[in-house]
């Protein structure tokens, strides 16, 4: 068993690798097939196609990116990686901090939902319609009322907060009222309290559920906080870098996609976190 | 007198605007610590009548009282142990925390919830088990958990649902002999519901025959069988004649249904 699970592991390595060199290969391959037709390509039925989009001012070498990180950022200034580092542990603190109050809210919605068809019914339709409400357009409301009661810096936790709860009332109420009547009438029979069947069946039932949103929500929780970064003002956190490098993109262009690289891998660490969580709480299921 | 079950009728609204007439002025009196079984063909309403004892359905006539008191109040007291048609475990729970789980519910301390779930898991046999998941056991094992559970918190009152339909038939026998030890020795009510003739007269001091449409008792058949039941009580040629005897009953039960169609469509055609 031991070895069929390590040579899967060896598997998805491969896969992971196998993809990565077709992405390098599809960007270099499109810059350098760009390149060799003089970033215009004459098509067969009349006109010509533009690719000056994958010149290295607009799409830079990955090796240039990837050498941008050890390169200073400024002259003199510290090296691109160290400044990506600090901005990303910026953003990710908040990010943690607006996952938590979201997660939080969600789940005390869901629970609420679950115990009241009424409050379900007038609300649930609230809450999707707070999802329709581009995030861009509350962001700068929101750190004004924040700025008002004293509470700035709470102001990015809460935008992401807002995109982080949302999947959690959904798959939390999913799995909080999804268990099966038979394990309801066991609870019943032993006349237990409705705390007693929140905590006992209706939380564990829906533990895998809310693990699935909290993985959704923990990348969104990331776009959130950098989106509500840019409107803020805040210059700490990777929304100033790449509001920051964007402005200064002809001086150095390799410097935002190396952002964009750092903020995606923020991501990506604070998924495997919550993947490694679920891993460690929910692990009664039958291994594939 | 233990369990007195008052006339009554249980009626389900189908989402179709039809009526459907599970149980029609069911009457049984029960005394304590007999082991009654009732039999009879799918549908008649055996479930629902457990269901009902157990204060889990709300019947639309009749009552059912406990020394007494109303089948709620029973239920308050945790009078009953209920042991499902499937094994109803908790995925995310150890066999162990499974049985806890009513202890647990009922505020006993951690050590004597253990102390009692080990006990209740060597009585049916799995105390080796107690650490794992339950897919990790097969059918049978998983309902000896359910009953080890229903057992743990020493209900006065055990009501089963076919506990055993899924096992094969020397696990089953085995089974029997278990549960009629445990009955013996803590001296619990059962109601047992099965579809085996065999098992229903092996077991019970009384098995009651049910026909549906609508649901109704059509007949009460002492066994007075010798206590305690062994492999010897299979040999005894009363027990073939209970077993002839369950089986006219149940015939019979089905038979009147058939002359009550006939006699409707000779009616509506006349
Ligand atoms: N919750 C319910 N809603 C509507 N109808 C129901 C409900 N529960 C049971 N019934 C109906 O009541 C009748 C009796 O059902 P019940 O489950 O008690 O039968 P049973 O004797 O246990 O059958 P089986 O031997 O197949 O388990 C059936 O016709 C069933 O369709
Ligand atoms: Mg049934």
């Amino acid at each position: 068993m031991t070895q069929a699970r390590s040579s899967e592991k060896l598997q998805t390595a491969f896969i992971v690798v196998l993809l990565l060199l077709a992405v390098v290969g599809l960007w270099e391959g499109a810059k350098a097939f760009s390149r060799a037709v003089n970033y215009a390509l004459d098509l067969p039925w009349g006109g010509t196609l533009d690719l000056r989009n994958f010149n290295n001012q607009q799409l830079p070498h990955l090796g240039d990116i990837a050498r941008s990180f050890v390169e200073p950022a400024q002259r003199n200034g510290p090296p691109l990686g160290l400044i990506l580092l600090n901005a990303s542990l910026f953003t990710l603190s908040s990010a943690v901090i607006g996952f938590v109050l979201g997660g939080v809210l969600g789940f005390l919605l869901a629970i609420i939902f679950a115990h009241s068809r009424l409050l379900q019914r007038g609300l649930l339709p609230y809450v999707v319609a707070s999802q329709t409400i581009p995030i861009l357009a509350i962001a700068p409301m929101v750190v004004v009322w924040m700025r008002q009661i004293n509470l700035t810096g709470l102001a990015v936790p809460i935008i992401a907060a807002y995109l982080t709860f949302f999947p959690v009332t959904v798959y939390a109420l999913r799995g909080l009222t999804s268990v099966s009547p038979l394990q309801l009438e066991l609870m019943r029979s032993y006349a237990a309290t409705r705390w007693q069947i929140l905590f006992k069946l209706r939380i564990p039932n829906a533990l895998p559920q809310i693990f699935t949103a909290l993985k959704i929500s923990a990348t969104a929780s990331v776009v959130g906080t950098i989106i509500g970064e840019l409107p803020s003002g805040i210059q700490s956190g990777l929304g100033g870098a790449i509001l920051n490098f964007n402005q200064y993109y002809v001086q150095g262009p390799p410097r935002l996609w190396a952002t964009i690289v750092a903020a995606s891998l923020v991501g990506m660490l604070f998924f495997g976190v919550v993947a490694l969580a679920e891993r460690l709480i929910v692990r009664w299921n039958r291994p594939e | 007198m233990m369990i007195a079950i008052d006339n009554l009728t249980q009626k389900f609204s189908a989402p179709d605007g039809t009526t459907v007439h599970a149980l029609d002025r069911v009457s049984l009196h029960i005394q304590q610590g007999e082991f009654i079984s009732l039999i009879g063909p799918s549908g008649c309403g055996k479930s629902t009548l457990l269901r009902i004892i157990a204060d889990l359905i709300t019947p639309t006539e009749g009552q059912v009282l406990v020394n007494g008191k109303p089948a709620h109040q029973a239920r308050q007291d945790r009078e009953y142990g209920f042991v499902f048609q499937s094994a109803t475990l908790y995925d995310w729970r150890t066999v162990l925390k499974n049985v806890e789980l009513p202890l647990e519910i009922m505020g006993y301390g951690k050590a004597e919830r253990e102390a009692r779930a080990r006990d209740m898991l060597r009585l049916v046999e799995l105390g080796d088990f107690a650490n794992k998941y339950p897919w990790q056991l097969s059918g049978g094992m998983q309902q000896r958990v359910s009953i080890a559970r229903a057992l743990a918190f020493q209900p006065k009152i055990l009501l089963m649902d076919e506990p055993f339909g899924a096992l094969d038939e020397m696990t089953r026998e085995r089974m029997n002999n278990e549960l009629l030890r445990i009955w013996q020795q803590l001296g619990v009510t059962c109601i047992f519901v099965t579809h085996s003739i065999p098992e229903a007269v092996y077991l019970s001091t009384r098995v009651v025959v049910m026909s549906a449409r609508p649901g109704r008792i059509s007949a009460t058949i002492d066994i007075p069988l010798a206590q305690p039941r062994g492999p010897e009580t299979r040999d005894h040629d009363d027990f073939f004649h209970l077993q002839s005897q369950v089986r006219a009953a149940l015939r019979e039960g089905a038979g009147e249904k058939v002359d009550e169609r006939t006699a409707r469509r000779v009616g509506v055609d006349g």
